[in-house]
This record gives structure tokens, C-alpha cells and sequence, in this order.
């Protein structure tokens, strides 16, 4: 029961990381219908930013400001940074392309993912950095249950940016805006909506929590590398589609699902074996859901 | 003073295909306009030639005055032109409190700063904007539907719906494409009377598509028939229904052996 308990932690705090990550591909999609396949990347420039910010701020102020205050400042600069990498992205990656065909948006994605590793690569080299732990670690032991604090944080903090997220989706006009074009996507600039103000707005939101996502993981696993966001990228993808490609909600349930999935595959199978299990029964479930959770019939159609 | 909306010889080509040749358009703060045709005479194409979903190859259209050729859909949406689908453009899985809501984006002036923080002006700017929404649904006899998902509603209030979203952007002008397609009788009395009375209370311009001559003929005070993206004829409904070429192009020609 206590290893149970112990893998339901771990699986929650693994999760997040997909179902934030997961969220920024399925707004994108909802809101212009193509996957933003530098997605992964982004996170990758998203975590170096909260990397860069949180190591200037405990060198600067860590005599003066308690480490709650250097967190949460190094959460809020590097989200209002992060998102203008979004929005460059949107500007000149996907906004040229509008009327292309899907595949050409779905190839520039892959290669602003390829100049983000690069061009990371010739300005800070090959070596590694470690992300500066932000607060101490503290473990608690709980009836045989081991947590640390830092775990907490992560699980915490991903539910309180997705309520957030959810609270801006529902109630304020942007969002209400994204909601309507994921339904239909003519209807909305006849309100006065302009797509130049909501595309690159989406954008921005998507890579803001993916850096945030960023930070949180850099507490967990400190090694950055120019090529952390591809397969964390391409796992949280993977829960986008199992969540219904254009679903919020779907997304974040997905991204846990597949945390936990992927854990307790590692808790009954080796864990050379875990994607190949993993992965594989969400193929299974995908065959039998092939929109995902909670897809909808999109219809593919721009027209009138 | 300038016309409200003033179309003049707006000709479009779709490649080497003349969809709409030298139309012409005037209407007037407060009139009601009609445009009749057969089926792929151009209607739709003129509502989105003006609309602005395509740019027309030659012509000019202005509203008051000030032109709206080639401007954006969302630009000339908030100058004033409100407009409604043959086939309902609805977001099917939004309740439809806020469909109208969303409406009134333009009208909504606070930033993200204010939307973050609850400013007071975000707090009392979308009060205004929910209190104006109960008044649309109620004149529009579909707030017994406020909190539907709009999928779910019949037909006939889906239109109505439509018809409320787009005078919750404050038009001064209303295009109408065929706002009784699929209607029941009933459904379509019902519309006549809603048209009637959103023109005498809102003031706004209408122009619409209609197939069905009873309710062009009821409604309108000046109508055009297109056929084959020209204007065949144009004047009162009187005229305009014993007018031998509308007959012809609604009739077929009468053969004589």
C-alpha cells in the first residue's frame, strides 16, 4: 500500500509536467488547428530562461529576499519572458502561413524546434548546466510515504496554473474568444475578434506555462541539456491527441493519465521496458477512441 | 450626409469566373433591403464581398462614408456590420449565454492587467456586457435556453440565437443570409415578427437573403434579384413581382409553339 501510495506521488508529479506541457499543444490547436510542433523546444528555452533568471536573482538577492520571494519572482520573469518566445514563434513561423496547407505549418514547427537546439548549442555550448535549487529540500515521511517538499510544489503549482487557466478560458473575453474558434473559426472575427491578437495571445500562453513547467522540472531533474524538450515534447503531444486534439481539459487528464501510465509500468515491468509498454497501450486505447478523450468531430473545413 | 452603406460597381472574378458583375447598393440608415435570386445567382458571394471575406477585384464599399474595401473581417465586423449564416455558424458546444457574451467583445475596453486583477473597470464592464446579454436573450425569446449548449436547441432557436450574437456587436447594419432556411411555418412567423421588431426597437438596417417571396415581399422596402451575378431588376416588392424578367428567371421562360 505505502509503494503504492509512494508511485501515486511520483506518477502525480510526473503527470504535471505532461499535463502543462500537453495544455500549450491542444490551445494551439483549438485556436488555429495545427499542431505547433517547436512546442517541445520552446519548454527547452522556457526552462533555460527560468535557469538564466533564477541564477541571476540567488546571486543578486539571495542575502536579502527569503526563497519563496526568489521563486515566485523567478516564476513570474520568466513566464512574462517566456512568453514572447511564443509569441515570436507564432510571428514568424506560423502567421506567413495561414492559408498553407497543415503540413507546411506542421515542418516550420520542426524546424524552429531544430534552430532552437542549435542556436542554443553556438550561444552557450556543449556543456551542461545544473538549475539552481530554489528552495531547500525538505522529505517528509507520512505513514511509510516518503514526499519531499519539492514535489509538492510541482504537483501544487501545475493545479493552480491550469485552474488559473481554466478560470481565464471561462470567464474573460480572450477566452472566451479561443473557446469560440475551436468551434468555428469564421463566425469569430465577425465579433470584432481579431486571430492576430488571439493566435500570438495562445502562443504566448502555451510557452509562459511550459516554462513554468520548465522551472518545476529543473527542481526535479537539475541537468539542462539543449535536447530536454524533445521527448518531453513529443510524450505531452502524445497526451494532447489522447485527450482530444483542441480539449484543454483533455490534455492536462491526459498528461496524467500518461504519467501514470508510465510509472506503474516502471513499478510492475523493468524500466528498459517502460515506454515500450507505456506507449503501446496507448496505442490500444487510441484504437478504440481514435479522437481521444474528448475530442470532437472537428470538421476540417475553413469555409463558409 | 453619406449613405449608410453604399456598394458601387463591385465586380469579382473567382480566377476567370465572374461571380458578381457591377453591383450597386445604397441603403439607408433604418431600411430594410431584399436580395432574391435563384440558387448560385451570387448571393452569398455579394454578403461576403461586402463582409469583407473576400476582397472585391473592382468596386468600392463604404459604411458612412468611410471605406471598407480590403479591410479585415474583425475591422469592419466592429465598425458597425453584424451578419448571420445560411447554414448557422454557431459554436456548438458554448451555452448560449455565451455566444452573446462574446459577442460583445469590441464593446469590452480592459486589458489583461484588468482581466488578471479584477480591475473594477473589467468587474463593471462585463456586468454590463452579462445584464445587456439577458436583454438580447429575452428579446430574442430564448433565455429559458441561457445555459444550453447550443447544440442542443431546436432549429428555430438556433437561428434566433445567431440572429441575438450578431446584434450583440451593436451593428448599425444587419445582413441576414436566409434567416428562415429550414424553418416551420410557425418558426417563420415567428421570424418575420422578431425581424420587426429588432428593426423598430435596435433602429438597424437590415439587408437580407430570402428565398421565400411571402416573406421578402412582406418585409422589404426595396429588393434586387441577382441572377447570374447581375442585377436584373430592382425596386419596391410590388414591382419587383410582376416584373416579367424575375418571373422569368424564378419561372423558366414561357415557350410558345
Amino acid at each position: 500500500m505505502e509503494y503504492f501510495l509512494q508511485n501515486l506521488i511520483n506518477a502525480l508529479q510526473w503527470g504535471s509536467f505532461y499535463a502543462v506541457i500537453s495544455i500549450g499543444y491542444s490551445m494551439v490547436y483549438g485556436v488555429l488547428m495545427l499542431f505547433n510542433f517547436a512546442h517541445g523546444d520552446i519548454f527547452m528555452v522556457g526552462t533555460y530562461i527560468g535557469f538564466g533568471i533564477a541564477t541571476l536573482l540567488l546571486a543578486l538577492s539571495s542575502a536579502f529576499l527569503p526563497g519563496w520571494m526568489i521563486f515566485i519572482l523567478t516564476v513570474v520573469v520568466t513566464m512574462f519572458l517566456a512568453s514572447f518566445v511564443g509569441v515570436f514563434v507564432e510571428y514568424v513561423g506560423y502567421r506567413p502561413l495561414r492559408g498553407a496547407p497543415r503540413a507546411s505549418a506542421a515542418i516550420t514547427g520542426l524546424m524552429i524546434g531544430i534552430i532552437f537546439e542549435t542556436g542554443n548549442l553556438i550561444i552557450l555550448g556543449a556543456q551542461r548546466f545544473s538549475f539552481p535549487p530554489l528552495m531547500e529540500s525538505v522529505s517528509y515521511n507520512i505513514g511509510g510515504v516518503y514526499f519531499t517538499n519539492v514535489k509538492v510544489l510541482i504537483i501544487v503549482a501545475s493545479l493552480v496554473m491550469m485552474l488559473a487557466l481554466h478560470t481565464f478560458i471561462q470567464k474573460t473575453k480572450w477566452g472566451m474568444a479561443m473557446r469560440a474558434m475551436s468551434y468555428d473559426f469564421l463566425a469569430v472575427p465577425l465579433m470584432g475578434v481579431s486571430i492576430n491578437v488571439i493566435a500570438p495571445l495562445t502562443f504566448a500562453i502555451g510557452a509562459g506555462l511550459a516554462s513554468v513547467a520548465g522551472i518545476l522540472y529543473g527542481q526535479a531533474y537539475p541537468v539542462l541539456d539543449p535536447y530536454m524538450g524533445i521527448l518531453l515534447g513529443w510524450k505531452a503531444f502524445v497526451a494532447a491527441i489522447l485527450g482530444g486534439r483542441g480539449s484543454i481539459m483533455g490534455a492536462a487528464l491526459a498528461g496524467y493519465l500518461l504519467g501514470f501510465i508510465e510509472i506503474f509500468v516502471a513499478m510492475v515491468f523493468p524500466s528498459t521496458f517502460r515506454d515500450l509498454i507505456a506507449y503501446s497501450i496507448i496505442l490500444v486505447i487510441l484504437t478504440f477512441r481514435p479522437r481521444g478523450f474528448f475530442g470532437m468531430a472537428h470538421s476540417t473545413r475553413l469555409r463558409l | 450626409m453619406a449613405p449608410l452603406l453604399e456598394v458601387k460597381d463591385m465586380t469579382h472574378y473567382f480566377g476567370g469566373l465572374r461571380a458578381v458583375n457591377n453591383f450597386n447598393l445604397t441603403i439607408e440608415p433604418g431600411q430594410i433591403n431584399g436580395l432574391i435570386g435563384p440558387n448560385g445567382a451570387g448571393k452569398t458571394t455579394v454578403f461576403n464581398l461586402i463582409t469583407g471575406v473576400y476582397t472585391p477585384t473592382e468596386g468600392s464599399i463604404s459604411l458612412e462614408g468611410q471605406n471598407i474595401k480590403g479591410l479585415e473581417i474583425h475591422e469592419i465586423a466592429s465598425m458597425g456590420l453584424g451578419r448571420t449564416f445560411q447554414n448557422l455558424l454557431l459554436w456548438r458546444h458554448m451555452n448560449v449565454l455565451d455566444h452573446i457574451r462574446m459577442a460583445h467583445y469590441s464593446q469590452l475596453d480592459y486589458g489583461l492587467f484588468g482581466a488578471f486583477f479584477g480591475t473594477r473597470k473589467s468587474r463593471r464592464e462585463e456586468k454590463a456586457v452579462i445584464e445587456n446579454s439577458y436583454k438580447l436573450l429575452e428579446i430574442f425569446d430564448i433565455s429559458q435556453f441561457a445555459d444550453h449548449i447550443v447544440g442542443n436547441l431546436p432549429y428555430g432557436a438556433q437561428r434566433r440565437v445567431e440572429m441575438a450574437r450578431a446584434m450583440a456587436t451593436n451593428p448599425k447594419i444587419l445582413f441576414l443570409d436566409e434567416p428562415t432556411a429550414g424553418m416551420t411555418p410557425d418558426e417563420l412567423i415567428r421570424m418575420i415578427e422578431i425581424i420587426r421588431q429588432v428593426h423598430r426597437d435596435f433602429g438597424v438596417a437590415i439587408f437580407l437573403i430570402e428565398h421565400r417571396m411571402k416573406f421578402v415581399m412582406e418585409l422589404c422596402e426595396s429588393i434586387q434579384t441577382l441572377v447570374f451575378g447581375e442585377v436584373i431588376a430592382e425596386g419596391p416588392p410590388e414591382e419587383i413581382q410582376n416584373n416579367p424578367k424575375v418571373i422569368e428567371a424564378y419561372l423558366g421562360k414561357e415557350d410558345v409553339h
